[in-house]
């Protein structure tokens, strides 16, 4: 039942930037299983996108460092591919959607001109029949008079159509892993609710795994079956999304949970928000990165990383707090239904 | 060697880490809060707008270099003339068409020698150096260079001042005004735009007669629009945005308005605007008076010497390469700097 | 566009009037009685409100009126005579110098930061900064006489027209090359590339089907402002090399006070300018799709 698919193994990224390298990566782990969807949590800059970006290798060559670690996909090590044939697996076995649709697509390309652009290059089709597939594409993603729409200009759709279309294209060579940027966030909330309920059907539909990237714990709740969080360009927590939402053992998930409004929880329970702001990365020093904010800070946190403590198999969480020596054991049990 | 350094020190940092394990006792492991009421504060020192445009503006070599030739050169354009005792209009008829000659600068051409390669100096008898050589009246080209260089800037720095004199005020109220008073007055800069301005520049030289003033007056006439342009699209920009609203909103007058938020964030494109009117003034200059519709002798521009220079290029080549190199000077490092001051003052264009 | 056309042929005709001189001072030879006679064949004996309204009747027939220095010469027929050669040298600059610009433009872009970059950054700012006079002369110095490869001064073969057209075409090259640099680098970060090369496209479909065809849309607005750069280096380069055409025409009318010509070459490359950007408004809604193309509305 659970097929490993991809696995990112201890992967280190830098940017140099002019005042210095930046490492905005440091040793994420995950793994994504057949037809699952993950969700990687975090705010901006934790590295939830430069992770995405590292997958597909579409990060800027010359001010990117990849200095460890591996992402496996099938048996092979994508960053080791050629670069022709990473263009083999972009598009037809791992795709993309991104957070703008009024950006991502081409002004001055005809709609169906862009779907067909990948099924032309994977599979090898004539433009007769690749035109016909992504009519198909464009009616299974919902949009209506899909025919006419194949001739039309992005300019001529509303962002959530657009979405659709972001979708079609990403979905036509029918890849096995669709990375979702934030697929979601510059759309209307009502809008929001349909592309994600259209992910949801195409991915049961044609078997894909998902990685959604995302800041938005509602989305998460709806979407994933596992999560990781991440924070500082580290992973600090992961596991299956009850045991996320409702047994959170890293201070970092607990702050998040709480200062995500929730309908069904009384008025008088306040919105807790995590004090501070992210670090610097160029600045972070040895020891924990979310320290400085931590409402449970020990001394040991300030100079030293913690480890990756496995709870069971699927629960992961890089706390002191797991340390056996830890007198503290009070991270709350029940945070309360978090939906 | 900067590879493996990166390397080791990676490899040092993880050392560091796994071998400080042994460190961590269990007397580390108390509750040690950090003082919350740093967590707020701005870890960076902040830096104004102008203080970081001119940091970025001499991280760029070029302009940075530009800069430096310009000083030189205006330095060189003011004290020029009197470094010698020749005026720009004293003529000696028995020293006309002296090549150039430096002593000590023999090998770069400086050697008094004609095209035939004869020492003219000798053969003339002639005692002072000139170090730019004499056109056809045994005028000093040195002296005249200069004095042209110095005209020429004179023009362009005047016409750049007038244009942003005239292109603000037009700009500023029709911007800030709006409504009708900006319908009537774009009109006006539309038809001004459908006419090619060189045409018009030189119909006013006619009419108004060769002259400093009359080539001043003719670029300023359409030379303001394009400021103006400028300054209306920055302010119209500006005035839609959420910092002006709110400090309208918190009651501030229109001249705090202009004041301390629309002209600080104008200044960028107008100051890249002068930048780049400046050697557009100067190439105009030179331009009408190599057309014959410049100065008059015995004044001298830049582009006057190259007209002369032209007409006897033949035999006397060096006297349109020294105001022909002047002139390119001039363009390049104004050219250059104007670059390098949009790039600063503008992070977006930053390319 | 009529509007712009009118108020310009206004303006001309009217600065005209308050021209110093007459046209017939030069010949000094004339008596006071030729120069009544003359006036009166000229029509320049009528009130000025007269000669406007003749005047604008008489283009509204395609006649811009007789030449002052040359007897019995149509002005209209002077430019027809000298437009050619204009015109084959504005167009080998103008297609030469796009092409030229664009390859240093895109490679430029292409290899950002590199040491490629920089040389033709720098030669488009030496383009820039160099007046095309300036550099005409040098280059009919050096060329033309010192090495002896190409006629120089001279109008006789199609050999006449490399170097003019070179000069022409310096700033053009210069131009497109930047304007075309900083089109790709903002089309390169532009989201809808990493779409495209999320797609598994080749590096160079991407670059030519997703940048170059984006970056170079724009381009076609910088016809307009091209057109003006040659026109006004066509009075200055023709006048160099010897061009037989419509630019040193002009100067040399403008030094003997031969307004109908002055006027009528005036008038000739304001219509040409503005034809062409009203070309280039249709051209780029043409080009791209974000712009529908709405009657009327534009001057």
């Amino acid at each position: 039942m659970t097929e490993e698919i991809l696995a990112v193994n201890n992967l280190h990224v830098s940017f140099k930037t002019q005042t210095g390298t930046v490492t905005a990566i440091r040793g994420v782990n995950f793994k994504l299983n057949k037809g699952e969807t993950l969700a990687i949590v975090g705010e901006s800059g934790s590295g939830k996108s430069v992770t995405a970006k590292t997958i597909m290798r579409l990060l800027p060559k010359h001010n990117t460092l990849i200095s460890e670690g591996d992402i496996t996909y099938e048996g092979r090590d994508l960053l080791n591919l050629s670069l022709s044939d990473m263009q083999k697996v972009r598009g037809s076995e791992i795709a993309m959607v991104f957070q703008d649709p009024m950006t991502s697509l081409n002004p001055t390309m005809r709609i169906g001109k862009q779907i067909m652009e990948g099924l032309l290059k994977h599979q090898h089709l004539s433009k007769k029949v690749a035109k016909q597939k992504a009519l198909e594409m464009l009616e299974l993603v919902g949009i209506p008079n899909a025919k006419e729409r194949l001739e039309a200009y992005p300019h001529q759709f509303s962002g959530g159509m657009r979405q659709r279309v972001v979708i079609a294209m990403a979905l036509a060579c029918n890849p096995r892993i669709l990375i979702a940027d934030e697929p979601t966030t510059a759309l209307d909330v009502t809008i929001q609710a349909q592309i994600l309920q259209l992910m949801k059907d195409l991915q049961e539909k044609m078997d894909t795994a998902i990685i959604l990237i995302t800041h938005d714990l509602g989305v998460v709740a709806n979407m994933a079956d596992r999560v990781a969080v991440m924070y500082a360009g580290e992973i600090v927590e992961q596991g299956t999304l009850d045991e996320i939402f409702y047994q959170p053992q890293h201070p970092y998930t607990l702050g998040l949970l709480r200062s995500m409004p929730n309908l069904s929880a009384s008025r008088s329970e306040p919105l807790i928000p995590i004090p501070g702001s992210p670090p610097d990365l160029a600045t972070l020093g040895t020891g924990c990165p979310f320290a400085a904010r931590c409402p449970y800070t020990m001394k040991v946190c300030h100079d030293f990383l913690p480890e990756h403590t496995h709870l069971n198999e699927s629960h992961t969480v890089m706390c002191w707090l797991q340390d056996a020596r830890t007198p503290l054991t009070h991270i709350p049990e029940e945070v309360g239904s978090a939906k | 060697m900067k590879t493996t350094s990166k390397e080791q020190h990676l490899d040092e940092l993880k050392a560091a880490q796994t071998n400080n394990r042994d460190q961590i006792t269990a007397d580390l492991f108390v509750p040690a809060p950090l003082d919350t009421a740093g967590q707020e504060e701005i870890s960076k020192p902040s830096v104004s707008f102008w203080q970081e445009a001119f940091h970025r503006l001499f991280k760029n070599k070029g302009s940075v270099i530009a800069l430096f030739a310009l000083v030189i050169l205006i330095i060189v354009a003011i004290v020029g003339p009197s470094m010698n005792d020749h005026t720009y209009r004293s003529q000696n008829l028995a020293h006309s068409n002296m090549p150039p000659k430096v002593s000590g600068l023999e090998w770069l051409g400086f050697d008094g020698k004609n095209s035939k390669g004869m020492d003219v100096y000798e053969a003339q008898h002639v005692e002072t150096n000139y170090w730019f050589g004499t056109d056809e009246f045994g005028r000093d080209l040195w002296t005249r260079v200069w004095k042209g260089t110095q005209i020429s800037l004179f023009i362009a720095l005047v016409a750049a001042t007038l244009d942003l004199i005239i292109g603000v005020i037009y700009g500023g109220i029709s911007s800030f005004y709006g409504g009708r008073i900006d319908t009537i007055m774009q009109r006006i800069i539309e038809v001004l735009i459908g006419i090619p301005n060189l045409i018009v520049i030189i119909l006013f030289i006619l009419i108004l007669e060769p002259g400093i003033r009359s080539i001043i007056l003719a670029m300023v006439i359409t030379g303001w629009v394009g400021m103006a342009r400028v300054v209306r699209g920055q302010i119209l920009q500006l005035k839609g945005q959420e910092f002006v609203l709110a400090s309208q909103t918190l009651g501030a007058s229109n001249a705090r308005l202009i004041w301390k938020h629309l002209m600080p964030n104008v200044m960028g494109p107008i100051i890249v605007t002068v930048m780049f009117t400046i050697p557009t003034a100067i190439f105009f200059e030179a331009f009408l008076s190599f057309i014959g519709l410049g100065l008059q002798a015995p004044l001298a521009s830049l582009g006057v010497l190259i007209e002369d220079g032209y007409k006897s290029i033949r035999f006397f080549s060096y006297k349109l390469i020294f105001p022909a190199l002047v002139i390119s000077t001039i363009m390049i490092c104004f050219n250059l700097l104007a670059d390098g001051l949009r790039d600063a003052l503008d992070p977006k264009m930053r390319k | 566009m009529i509007v712009t056309l009118f108020i310009i042929i206004t303006l001309t005709f009217f600065l005209m009037q308050f021209l110093p001189g007459t046209p017939f001072t030069n010949p000094e030879k004339l008596s006071d009685k030729q120069l009544v006679i003359l006036n009166a064949k000229y029509g320049l004996d009528q009130p000025a409100a007269i000669q406007y309204v003749r005047y604008i009747g008489n283009l509204l027939q395609g006649d811009l009126g007789y030449s002052f220095q040359y007897e019995g010469r149509t002005v209209k027929s002077m430019i027809v005579d000298r437009v050619g050669p204009s015109a084959l040298i504005g167009l080998q600059a103008l297609i030469f110098g796009t092409l030229v610009g664009l390859v240093l433009g895109i490679i430029s872009a292409l290899k950002h930061n590199t040491i490629l970059d920089y040389g033709s950054v720098t030669l488009a700012v030496l383009g820039m900064s160099i007046p095309s006079f300036v550099f005409a002369a040098l280059l009919q110095y050096y060329i033309g006489v010192k090495l002896e490869w190409l006629p120089v001064a001279l109008w006789e073969s199609y050999d006449s027209t490399l170097l003019p057209s070179f000069a022409l075409s310096v700033t053009v090259i210069a131009t497109v090359a930047r304007f075309i640099r900083s089109e790709m680098l903002e089309v390169l970060g532009q989201d809808y590339v990493i779409t495209a090369r999320s797609k598994g496209l080749r590096e160079s479909v991407v670059v030519t089907r997703h940048v170059i065809r984006n970056a170079l849309i724009p381009v076609v607005t910088m016809l307009g402002p091209l057109a003006v750069s040659i026109m006004t280096g066509t009075l200055v380069i023709e006048k160099i090399f010897g061009v037989p055409g419509l630019g040193e025409q002009f100067t040399l009318s403008i030094l003997v006070l031969d307004y109908s010509v002055i006027m009528g070459i005036t008038l000739f490359y304001s219509t040409l300018f503005i034809v062409i950007v009203f070309i280039v408004d249709l051209l780029y809604g043409f080009l791209d799709p974000r712009i529908e193309y709405k009657e009327g509305g534009q001057v």
